[in-house]
């Protein structure tokens, strides 16, 4: 077992650093590095001398593995440079704007796991044929639904029509309420399109059999027997859905006007603040990386055999 | 041709039709697809008046018979604006799915074929890209490439190579170890040769029908980089850029932001039908 979480744990790091360097190549090696960008507007005033000085205090005359080397050096300190607009240290913007980011995404996760949950328990337990087509044919019109369009007419109906939530803003519970179903709309369907695919197969094993034979009630096989076991599929989801959740609140912090992680990737894309990009993307494989962790640990747990085989 | 028309063709047509007939959802599909291939070749057809001239006389009028989707706040006409703006969101779209293809198809072909450090090379930059999600990866393209249509078609399409590379090589890894291969191979066949006449088409048909799943999926992520921004300039219509323009009267102008969208998910909808409807026959051809 430790040495199996040891191994997990430098899987997930190479990860990270491999995140590191493709985003290093992408954001600082394709033309138009953030420098240039940023003194663009200076072009007319500053002098040629003037921009080959600050080039070269930046160190973006140095050759590209030494630059790599200071960059990826320095991140490893916590260190993941300037943001180009503010000019304020990545690492701290992206850590204060945090927060308001995973209360939103947090919401979003119940909201889905909940939601896509029993859409496909109710899909798989009815006996009216009719219901559970329509039930499984939820999920493909969720995943289809644009999240800015779908953030949109919740703010027409919701908050201008009947005037119940906020339409924008970041104040109190009452403003997380509407972004939040707006996340969890794509991320429940696909909660609902794996979980309604392994309960089907699930009721189909020997031991539903069994337990129908000792005499055991449909809710009773249902949430006990299959349900048990048909999550585990779905639990290996979790850290694909995580990520699409955060990266989804680009465009719904955008829509709703909210303070968090995805206006500020908004932002900074808006300004080619690749170091800012850059930082995102880090936190965006970091999620991802622990929440596959976290599963990968938890897996042994739920479920016995693989715990066996480790 | 002996085989002929009526004996082969005419009753494999027949069969076709008869799978779309008893499939209403599918039909519907087919139709709006259809429609909206036709919007994006010839706008003609649909609506004479010009997407970037209006009448501010009558600007931001609802939905009517003459307007079928309302007028903007410079009194453009929303359909005629949607109609054009069919053309430029679907070229993004097939661009993006044609770079996802074609990049992450040769890379996964390449990879699978010749295997060794290659393949290994390969493989773990795939497995690093998908463990950055598709959008924001697309995101961090744009900020680095620039912006506008075709920008963001290409960035949409290189943060899809990853599946597509995936899926090439264990097709190619499948049909590398075939008979015919080996055979190709004994008779002295040379490897760009066998790469191009046995592997590539026997391998080729899985990441076609990836390719079909992916229109759907670009389609949303270009009308979501659009709408943040990224793609065409204001007064050319793209459907992201519409919902974007009309967030302004979300308040007092619902039809601005309700019809285009609706455009939008009605095609991602049939997209993702006739993608699945697809994937579904060759599941069955095995």
């Amino acid at each position: 077992m430790r040495r199996y979480l040891v191994r997990r744990l430098l899987q997930a790091v190479v990860v990270l650093w491999a995140a590191f360097t493709v985003s290093f190549i992408v954001l600082f090696l394709l033309p138009g590095d953030s420098l240039s960008i940023k003194l663009g507007g200076l072009e007319g005033t500053a002098t040629r001398e003037q921009i080959d000085a600050v080039r070269g205090a930046n160190g973006l005359d140095d050759p590209i593995h030494v630059q790599y080397a200071h960059a990826l050096g320095d991140a490893l300190t916590g260190d993941l440079g300037t943001s180009a607009q503010t000019g304020a240290p990545v690492a701290g913007t992206i850590v204060d704007a945090l927060p308001q980011t995973l209360q939103l995404t947090g919401v979003a996760m119940v909201l889905a796991v909940l939601g896509g949950g029993g859409v496909a328990l109710a899909a798989t337990f009815t006996r009216l044929r009719a219901l559970r087509q329509v039930l499984l044919s939820l999920p493909a019109i969720g995943i289809s639904m644009p999240g800015f369009w779908v953030g949109l007419l919740l703010v027409q109906v919701v908050s201008f029509q009947w005037g119940l939530l906020p339409a924008m803003g970041n104040e109190g519970w009452e403003s997380v309420v509407l972004p939040a179903l707006t996340l969890a709309l794509p991320a429940g369907a696909m909660v609902a399109q794996v979980l309604a695919k392994s309960m089907t197969t699930a009721l189909a094993e020997p031991y539903v059999e069994t337990a129908r034979a000792k005499g055991a009630g449909r809710v009773r096989i249902h949430l006990r027997h299959a349900l048990r076991n048909a999550s585990l599929p779905a639990l290996t989801l979790a850290a694909v859905v995580s990520g699409n959740v955060l990266v989804e609140s680009v465009v719904v912090e955008t829509v709703f006007s909210r303070a968090g992680i995805g206006r500020l990737t908004a932002a900074a894309v808006d300004n080619q603040d690749v170091a800012m990009v850059q930082g995102v993307v880090l936190l965006a494989a970091l999620v991802f990386v622990l929440v596959a962790l976290v599963v990968d640990l938890l897996y042994p747990v739920l479920d016995p055999r693989v715990g066996r085989a480790v | 041709m002996a085989t002929g028309f009526a004996t082969e063709v005419l009753p494999a047509a027949r069969g076709h039709a008869r799978f779309v007939l008893r499939r209403p959802g599918l039909l519907l599909s087919l139709v709006m697809f259809a429609l909206v291939l036709l919007a994006a070749l010839f706008p003609g057809l649909f609506t004479d008046d010009d997407p970037l001239v209006g009448t501010p006389r009558e600007k931001l009028r609802g939905p009517s018979a003459e307007h079928l989707f309302g007028t903007d706040q410079l009194g453009r006409d929303l359909f005629t604006r949607v109609v054009h703006a069919s053309s430029l969101s679907l070229r993004a779209t097939f661009v993006a799915v044609a770079v996802a293809l074609v990049v992450g198809g040769l890379l996964g072909l390449v990879s699978g074929f010749f295997g060794g450090w290659l393949d290994d090379v390969v493989m773990r930059v795939v497995d690093v890209l998908q463990a950055i999600p598709r959008l924001l990866l697309s995101l961090a393209l744009v900020s680095a490439l620039g912006f506008g249509t075709t920008k963001v078609a290409i960035a949409v399409g290189v943060a899809s190579v990853a599946g597509f590379a995936r899926v090439m090589r264990a097709e190619v890894l499948r049909v590398r170890s075939s008979v015919y291969v080996e055979a190709a191979r004994a008779s002295g066949v040379r490897s760009g040769g066998i790469l191009a006449r046995h592997v590539l088409p026997n391998a080729s048909g899985p990441v076609l029908v990836m390719a079909a799943l992916e229109f759907g999926i670009a389609i949303l992520s270009v009308s979501a980089l659009s709408f943040l921004g990224f793609g065409a300039p204001p007064p050319t219509p793209e459907w992201g850029v519409l919902v974007a323009d009309g967030r302004n009267f979300v308040a007092t102008a619902w039809w601005l932001t309700t019809f285009p969208g609706l455009v939008i998910a009605a095609t991602v909808l049939s997209a993702n039908r006739i993608s699945r409807a697809l994937d579904g026959e060759r599941r069955q051809d095995r």
